[in-house]
């Protein structure tokens, strides 16, 4: 019993990672950049819900949408200042100005919350689920996760591959030079593309403050970067690698927490990531590119 | 060709003149008691960092690769030297032998071997971490040595090491699984650290070891191996076809860099009396990266100049010490969008070539 306990909540929290790295591989399919403040912005939000909730009284599902909000508005305004204009710089550059945002946005966080840690109360309205006598008790909040987590994925999916903007994104990522010259808007598409990105994010935040109630301004940073590690685990650029990806290093993460040590449970994520980077760079479920000489 | 390398041994002197200068300036205003306690307390900090920052530029200005876990390599090589030097002290009361008592009871001599074996330790890891790691390049490389970093985090946190009669210990689960005898001393207790270091750390032994960073670093730029990294820096196929070892010479780099961040670590260890594995995390890469990247990539006096003044900063101005961080972001991100502004590259170009006219050219290599 504790092992199906065990793997439910892996799926839980993986589908929360799932959520995160859909921002990832999204903005890295399309803009070829790695956008490390992605994390941080799943920070912002917990904290816009959390202070509509407590400050304004609102209700949770209501935060949730203001959380939303918010962020898009925030990943759009990221974009537009500090990654356009770096569309033809080295790679280098853009990703320590990635790291400068990520870095802004945890500093700006810590003068306007402080580093206390606030108790993030949880926005899903259910109780726990009791199986088998009571020997298996799933929360409301993990069931939800699971949920909105599919239908984020089903939603992304039809986007991508059925409406035109998705139409847009595929050839963007395929190739922005000749997307352009077909007329495709291609500031515009990395812009929309930041912006589902970051309402993800959003989204993500409230769902990992549920499950995990502590609220502060790193809150984002570490499983921003394991959400990285899934994204590019399932194959980065692919939505289905990254529900994949998302779930798989959920489970491996809280089986090691439960099998092999507390302590060493990021270790043991981090480990995958860079035996997944040597053994297959593309991922599960990625494309192979090849480098033209 | 004379008189390019004319130009470097110029711009070298000009680097260790301006360290040298800096040493006896400080010396000096101690000497007169004009420098307040809490800048003194600063002193070995700063010729860590400077150390850390010559390292990272090592990684990211010559080699051209990111690398985000460089604190990792200074937290290998602060507890190395940190339980070395603590193992000395034990073994020069144990030792019956008189020229090793006294040798160890010396304390520069225990410093050196500390940091020179933290130097090792921290090298060999950088070999380890290395192999996987320059299999990759670009994005991917950067978040590997991200990963390395937060695991040697992780690693260093549950780490319990005890000496007694019969040896070290090492157990990764408790101090009491050490199976210490009567009289053994735990040396690191887990998350906290190595508790009861003797300060041995100096102003003076900081500036050596950046005297030595400095010679390594700069003789190695002006190689033939150095070019041969730059050359992998700027077009790895082109250097791979004619013949030059890329996994050579990015190890060689890769290498270089972590040893003498583990020299800055043991250094930066025994400047205080505990030190615990939480203190060497991704925000002390980036604060590194930050000093590299604001003294300019590829510049190693830049670097030093950068990390001086950096840390100096914040302690002059106390007030503003809150917003630091916040500026220390602002302040990267700017750079980076100044650096990459294509009119603004248009303009330096121009001067450079204005510039080129009446002075012998040196070719940059590629600015990031």
């Amino acid at each position: 019993m504790d092992f199906l306990s065990y793997l439910i909540s892996g799926i839980s929290l993986g589908s929360i990672y799932a959520i995160i790295a859909l921002g990832y591989t999204m903005v890295y399919g399309i803009a070829r950049m790695l956008n490390f403040a992605h994390g941080d912005v799943i920070m912002v939000g917990a904290y816009m819900s959390f202070m509509a909730t407590t400050r304004f009284g609102w209700h949770p599902l209501l935060s949730v949408l203001f959380a939303m909000v918010v962020c898009t508005v925030l990943g759009i305004v990221i974009e537009q200042l500090a990654y356009k204009p770096l569309r033809a710089a080295p790679s280098l550059a853009v990703l320590i100005t990635a790291i400068g945002v990520s870095y802004f946005l945890q500093n700006a966080a810590l003068l306007l919350w402080s580093a206390n840690p606030k108790s993030f109360s949880s926005v899903v309205p259910f109780d726990s689920l009791r199986l088998f006598n009571g020997r298996l008790i799933i929360s409301g909040t993990t069931i939800v996760s699971i949920f909105v987590c599919v239908i984020i994925i089903l939603a992304l999916n039809t986007i991508v591959n059925k409406t035109k903007i998705g139409k847009a994104m595929r050839a963007v990522s395929e190739d922005k030079d000749a997307a352009q010259l077909m007329g495709v808007s291609v500031n515009r598409t990395i812009s929309i593309t930041f912006a589902i990105g970051s309402a993800l994010a959003a989204v993500a935040g409230v769902l990992l403050c549920s499950a995990y109630p502590i609220l502060m301004p790193t809150t984002g940073a570490m499983p921003g970067i394991k959400a990285f590690t899934a994204a590019v685990f399932g194959g980065i650029g692919s939505i289905p690698g990254a529900f994949l990806g998302g779930i798989l290093l959920g489970i491996i993460e809280i089986f090691g927490k439960a099998y092999i040590s507390t302590q060493l449970s990021d270790a043991i994520v981090f480990a995958v990531l860079i035996i997944i980077l040597i053994v297959k760079p593309t991922g599960l479920l990625g494309k192979k590119v090849l480098v033209k000489v | 060709m004379k008189r390019l390398r004319l130009r470097t041994n110029v711009d070298n002197w000009l680097t260790y003149g301006l360290v040298i200068v800096a040493y006896i300036a400080v010396r000096l205003l101690l000497a007169g008691g004009n420098i307040s306690y809490a800048l003194q307390g600063q002193l070995v900090p700063i010729t860590v960092y400077i150390v850390m920052a010559v390292s990272l530029n090592l990684t990211v200005g010559v080699l051209g690769e990111l690398s985000l876990g460089h604190a990792g390599f200074m937290s290998v090589g602060a507890f190395s030297g940190a339980i070395t030097a603590t193992l000395l002290e034990l073994l020069a009361d144990t030792t019956s032998t008189t020229w090793i008592r006294l040798g160890l009871s010396t304390p520069w001599i225990r410093l050196s071997l500390a940091m020179l074996i933290g130097g090792i330790i921290a090298g060999i890891f950088g070999f380890l971490v290395g192999v996987p790691v320059l299999r990759l390049q670009g994005d991917y490389l950067a978040i590997v040595t991200l990963a390395f970093g937060e695991i040697i985090k992780n690693v260093m946190s549950i780490l319990y090491v005890g000496y007694d009669a019969n040896g070290i210990r090492v157990s990764m689960d408790s101090a009491n699984a050490l199976k210490l005898d009567e009289g053994g001393t735990i040396i690191m207790n887990g998350p906290m650290g190595v508790i009861g270091i003797t300060k041995l750390s100096s102003f003076t032994a900081g500036f050596i070891l950046i005297l030595i960073t400095l010679i390594i670093v700069l003789n190695l730029i002006n190689s033939r191996a150095g070019r041969a990294i730059k050359a992998v820096r700027d077009d790895k196929i082109a250097t791979e076809s004619v013949g030059i070892s890329v996994w050579r010479y990015r190890m060689m780099a890769f290498v270089t860099s972590a040893t003498l961040a583990g020299a800055a670590g043991a250094l930066y260890a025994l400047n205080y009396s505990s030190v615990v594995a939480r203190k060497f995390d991704f925000n002390t890469s980036i604060l590194v990266l930050v000093f590299v990247v604001l003294g300019g990539m590829g510049n190693i006096r830049g670097s030093i100049i950068a990390a001086t003044v950096l840390t100096v900063l914040p302690e002059v101005l106390r007030a503003f010490n809150e917003y630091r961080m916040l500026t220390y972001a602002v302040i990267l991100i700017a750079v980076m969008l100044v650096r990459n502004n294509a009119t603004l590259q248009h303009v330096y170009k121009q001067i450079g070539a204005r510039l080129s006219k009446s002075l012998p050219t040196r070719k940059k290599g590629s600015e990031v």
